[in-house]
């Protein structure tokens, strides 16, 4: 590349910092440029923990991804190519970040984009960036762009900006302005004046700025596709001087249109920081006046104000056309790049089905609901459990009978001690040394048919014998002959009618007391007569009840039976158990973890071992 | 965010910290003290926790950043603690004038009186490639009218000043050679290391056992650089203050805006220029901003120029409808008295990705609530934006205009940026 140019249609950047945005802006301008290559090489992102890591991006609408880096070295090492890098570092990294880069061998432009950074570190990059003939463009700015080659980060803004600007393919005008904001209000300009531009940097608003207006208006001057340059000055500091010496001596040979804005400084308080750092003016000689009236003399074409500038631009390219200096270009028609689907979809121009519907809860406002109740209300007054479960199992406000007896169940279910299959399987994973969300799942796993089954069972035969309007007896004799199981939820190893079973008696006073009809439970208690009359331990045992007399529960809410039918389908009545029995399984966990218990081996003569 | 000044106590007692680290034959009294009206009230307690005032002779002078205190007669000199409470009496608390600037006395610093015969100058500064050192034998008040005696010594930045060759360029410091170049090169550390911007002693002294005493002092910091100086200025507990100059207080206005700017990472600037003024700018940009007061001042409107100000960095649309709601207070509270017009320009460049819109829609809030205040206020609106969403931004303020009768005219990018003000200006304020 030649040494007046910095950027062309092959330049490749690496980006520093995880900046997704302009990433993507640069790669779709390089779409409508009709570049071949994406001028983002890699992504610096110091944080990583991995060496490599991949970011997707869009190229036109396929997919393609770029490599992201923990380090520039590792960066610079794979793409030696890339010789730009474009720095979003903070204010406060921005120098060793930046120096890195210009000490590398690769790297030739570094961008700053951070504002903020110390005056003495600015000044010590700009050291550094003399001593290896390197270039810096920042700090405190967006940026710049080669029209249809390249484009630095954020720069010119919106996709439709850059069509509007016609910043897709080159024109003849080089422009440098300070200011960021002003350039894209300048590119447009200047595309609505000439044929556009060919080259726009904007050097940023500090002091002290890594290049100079001077440093590319010398690079304009010698790029022969570059036949007029614009600039825009500032207030403050000698920089616009270089300029007024480079007229004079003949290093600018082409037509300057300039204006150094901050002329109304002379009326405002003195020492009003205008937009940027470095526009305050400590002399006369640094007064936009002064600086406007010097380069005038010199030679550059000065209007009399900014309102004019628009019009001098004009008159300049059209002088150059005149003298045919001015090369015409087939205009192309650039390819569109699809729209974003977010930014089609706040548009309102696409729709798109959902995957999941969800009608329990909603965590997208400012306090999440479950059914519709706010979290906080819940808080403040102080809502039972049984209450949170009814709005997100049955998606309503349990009245209190409800809430009580879920919290029953819960309470009844919550232990069983430590030999029942669920538990006993956590303590031994937990002793295995796995974590508690392993330790639950393993004692969670054995509930079904066997274990904590008896409740979901005894809810399915016993519901379906009172449908099927069977008297007890034909049920008693349906399940011995036809189904041939035990009548799930009737009999218990050690209780029997003498030693009732003080957990079935609560919950039975309960159903008594606070439900207005109990036809499950009464329907049980007709079964037990008959088959404690045969044997008297076969008694209606707990989980029996608990089965049961939560069909009751459902027929005293104002549930329909196709609710109804639902409620037991989704398996609700698992979830009680499993609910309840997962603090007790739980406790085991913490308890075993609690002691360091060792690793459990079961003992050989616990086995019988034979062929 | 750029080169801030500081008080003169400030910059002594950073000094007086930090010199001895070069040049540890530098030995302050520190000696040194602010004395306010609040201070003044409790005199005694002021003495007793200076206890030199009562026994050493004094000078007091304005601690304000401003100058020729002598031409203006609010030096005090060689004086007892008795003769101090007086001057502090009579001058605290006072108006004065400072060239063209009213503003209230309310800080004079105390320091020792030192008798002395040659008063000596010293200032630091900075270009692009040099830190430059500024020296004469003719300090205090003569300086400026002998500026032709300074020796400038630049000392290029990758130059390190221990091993710079500093006495072939001042050959003629006598007898004093010993002591001034050692104390030259400490204090040019100490700018360096500080992250001083400027830095100057005018004048300084050297006592007949040679010690320096630095008597008047103005210094500058690159305030971007505090985070680097959290041992020193920059502590993030007790951060050194960088005050306004005198009679620049913020107006309630002001300090809104100033408070709303330091709450978000937009940048919101604002500064009124003239109550009275018949023009007044809602400028989105910090370059853009300064184009549109430049053109109002160059088409000859800047003696009715109401305010600077700018908004840009994408604020949210309730701090820009805060910020718009702030100007129209100001334009409508008080209709001119000569019942003239009023106008107001919302203008702008074509952002990069502030959104047009959004920050319409809380400028069209703004107006939409204080419709008939404008119109009573005859104010008429002209606006000129480009940027995302532009169509629907510049569509709300056509629309809001309709609704409400404030007479709004609007302008898109294809309208040149500053054409609204003489659009705005040369139709209705002839001159």
């Amino acid at each position: 590349m030649e040494s007046y140019k910095l950027f062309n249609k092959n330049t490749q950047a690496i980006i520093y910092g995880f900046q997704t945005r302009p990433v993507q802006r640069m790669l779709d301008f390089d779409f409508v440029c009709k570049r071949k290559k994406p001028s983002v090489a890699a992504i610096i992102r110091p944080t990583q923990t991995t060496a490599i890591d991949y970011h997707k991006v869009f190229w036109g609408n396929k997919e393609i991804v770029i490599p992201i880096y923990k380090t520039l070295a590792l960066a610079t090492k794979k793409h030696p190519i890339a010789d730009v890098m474009i720095n979003f570092s903070s204010f406060r990294s921005s120098y060793p970040t930046s120096k890195e880069a210009l000490e590398s061998d690769t790297i030739r432009t570094v961008v700053i984009i951070a504002e903020g950074i110390p005056e003495r570190q600015s000044r010590d990059l700009i050291r550094i960036a003399r001593e290896r003939s390197k270039f810096i463009i920042g700090p405190a700015t967006v940026g710049g762009i080669v029209a249809g080659n390249f484009k630095i980060g954020n720069t010119a803004g919106t996709l439709e900006n850059i069509i509007l600007s016609k910043l897709y393919r080159p024109g003849s005008i080089g422009f440098v302005s300070k200011s960021g904001g002003m350039s894209n209000e300048m590119n447009f300009m200047i595309s609505q004046c000439t044929d556009g531009i060919y080259e726009g940097i904007a050097i940023g608003g500090d002091r002290y700025p890594g290049s100079r207006l001077i440093d590319h208006l010398l690079r304009y001057e010698t790029n022969p596709k570059i036949k007029m340059l614009v600039a825009l000055g500032e207030i403050g500091g000698t920089d616009e001087y270089a300029i007024v010496e480079a007229l004079k001596n003949g290093s600018i040979k082409k037509p300057l249109v300039i204006w150094v804005t901050g002329t109304a400084a002379k009326i405002l308080p003195q020492g009003l920081q205008f937009g940027h750092a470095g526009a305050m003016a400590g002399s006369e000689k640094e007064t936009a006046d002064a600086k406007n009236q010097a380069l005038r003399e010199a030679g550059a074409i000065v209007p009399d104000s900014y309102e004019d500038l628009d019009k001098k631009i004009k008159e300049t390219f059209e002088k150059l056309k005149k003298e045919g200096k001015i090369v015409p270009f087939d205009e192309f028609e650039p390819p569109k790049v699809p729209m974003d689907f977010s930014e089609a979809q706040r548009l309102g121009l696409v729709r798109r089905p959902t995957n999941v519907i969800v009608t329990i809860s909603d965590d997208r406002g400012d306090v999440p609901t479950f059914a519709g109740v706010g979290l906080d209300k819940i808080i403040r007054e102080n809502k039972s459990i049984g209450y949170v479960i009814g709005l997100l199992w049955f998606k309503r406000e349990l009245p209190e009978f409800a809430q009580q007896f879920i919290e029953i169940v819960i309470k009844l279910t919550a232990d069983h001690g430590p030999a029942v299959s669920g538990a006993h399987n956590a303590i031994i994973t937990a002793r295995a040394g796995k974590d508690l969300m392993s330790s639950l799942a393993s004692g969670i796993l054995t509930i079904g048919p066997r274990f904590g089954g008896a409740i979901s069972n005894a809810a399915k035969y016993f519901r379906e014998a009172l449908q099927k309007r069977m008297s007890p007896l034909e049920f008693i004799n349906y399940m011995k002959n036809t189904a041939k199981i035990n009548i799930p939820g009737i009999g218990h190893r050690i209780k029997s009618v003498q030693n009732p079973d003080v957990r079935v008696q609560l919950l039975k006073e309960f159903v008594f007391k606070n439900f207005s009809k109990h036809p499950h439970l009464d329907y049980a208690l007709d079964v037990e007569k008959i088959t404690t009359s045969k044997k008297n331990n076969l008694i209606l045992n707990v989980d029996g009840c608990i089965g049961i007399c939560f069909l009751d529960l459902l027929e005293n809410l104002d549930f329909t039976t196709e609710e109804i039918e639902d409620v037991i389908y989704s398996e609700t009545l698992n979830g009680l158990f499993v609910l309840g029995r997962s603090i007790g399984m739980m406790g085991h966990v913490f308890d075993q973890k609690r002691q360091r218990a060792g690793l459990f081996r079961e003992p050989w003569d616990q086995i019988l071992f034979t062929d | 965010m750029a080169q801030k000044n500081i008080y003169e106590y400030d910059a002594k007692k950073l000094i007086a910290s930090q010199l001895p680290n070069y040049f540890p034959e530098f030995n302050y009294h520190e000696k040194l003290a602010v004395i306010t009206p609040e201070k003044l009230a409790n005199f005694d307690r002021f003495v007793a926790e200076n206890p030199w005032l009562k026994t050493d002779k004094l000078v007091a002078k304005p601690d304000q950043l401003f100058g020729k205190r002598g031409k203006a007669n609010l030096i005090l000199l060689d004086a007892n603690l008795e003769q101090l409470k007086k001057f502090a009496e009579e001058k605290l608390d006072q108006q004065i004038i400072i060239g063209n600037v009213k503003g209230v006395l309310n800080r004079l610093l105390i320091e020792p009186y030192i008798p002395h015969e040659a008063e000596y100058y010293i200032s630091i500064t900075s270009d692009r490639y040099n830190d430059i050192i500024h020296f004469s034998f003719e300090g205090g008040i003569f300086v400026e009218e002998n500026w032709d005696k300074v020796i400038h010594i630049s000392i290029p930045f990758e130059k390190n000043i221990e091993s710079f060759d500093l006495e072939t360029k001042l050959p003629n410091l006598g007898k004093f050679n010993d002591v001034l170049i050692p104390f030259i090169k400490g204090l040019f550390q100490v700018y360096c290391a500080q992250d001083f911007a400027f830095l100057e002693i005018n004048p300084f002294a050297i006592t007949e056992d040679k010690k320096i005493v630095p008597l008047d002092l103005k210094a500058r910091l690159d305030d971007t650089a505090a985070f680097l100086h959290m041992d020193t200025w920059g502590n993030p507990n007790n951060p050194i203050e960088f005050p306004i100059g005198i009679g620049q207080k913020l107006a309630k206005e002001e300090a809104l805006i100033k408070d709303l700017d330091e709450k978000t990472g937009a940048s919101l600037k604002f500064q009124i220029l003239n109550r009275d003024g018949q023009i007044w700018t809602m400028v989105a940009g910090g370059g853009a901003s300064v184009v549109y007061t430049d053109t109002i001042v160059d088409l000859g409107y800047g003696d009715d120029l109401g305010n600077y100000g700018e908004y840009s960095g994408n604020p949210s649309r309730e701090h820009t409808e805060i910020y718009a709601q702030n100007i129209i207070d100001l334009i409508s509270t008080n209709p001119d008295p000569q019942g003239r017009e009023k106008y107001l320009i919302i203008g702008g460049g074509i952002a990069n990705f502030t959104d047009v819109k959004a920050t319409f829609t809380g400028i069209v809030s703004a107006i939409r609530k204080s419709a008939n205040k404008l119109k009573n206020a005859k104010v008429k609106i002209f606006v000129r934006r480009g940027g995302p969403n532009e169509k629907q931004g510049l569509e709300l303020m056509k629309q809001v205009g309709k609704e409400t009768g404030v007479p709004i005219e609007v302008y898109d990018r294809y309208t040149h940026m500053t054409r609204v003000v003489s659009i705005a200006l040369n139709k209705n304020l002839k001159r």
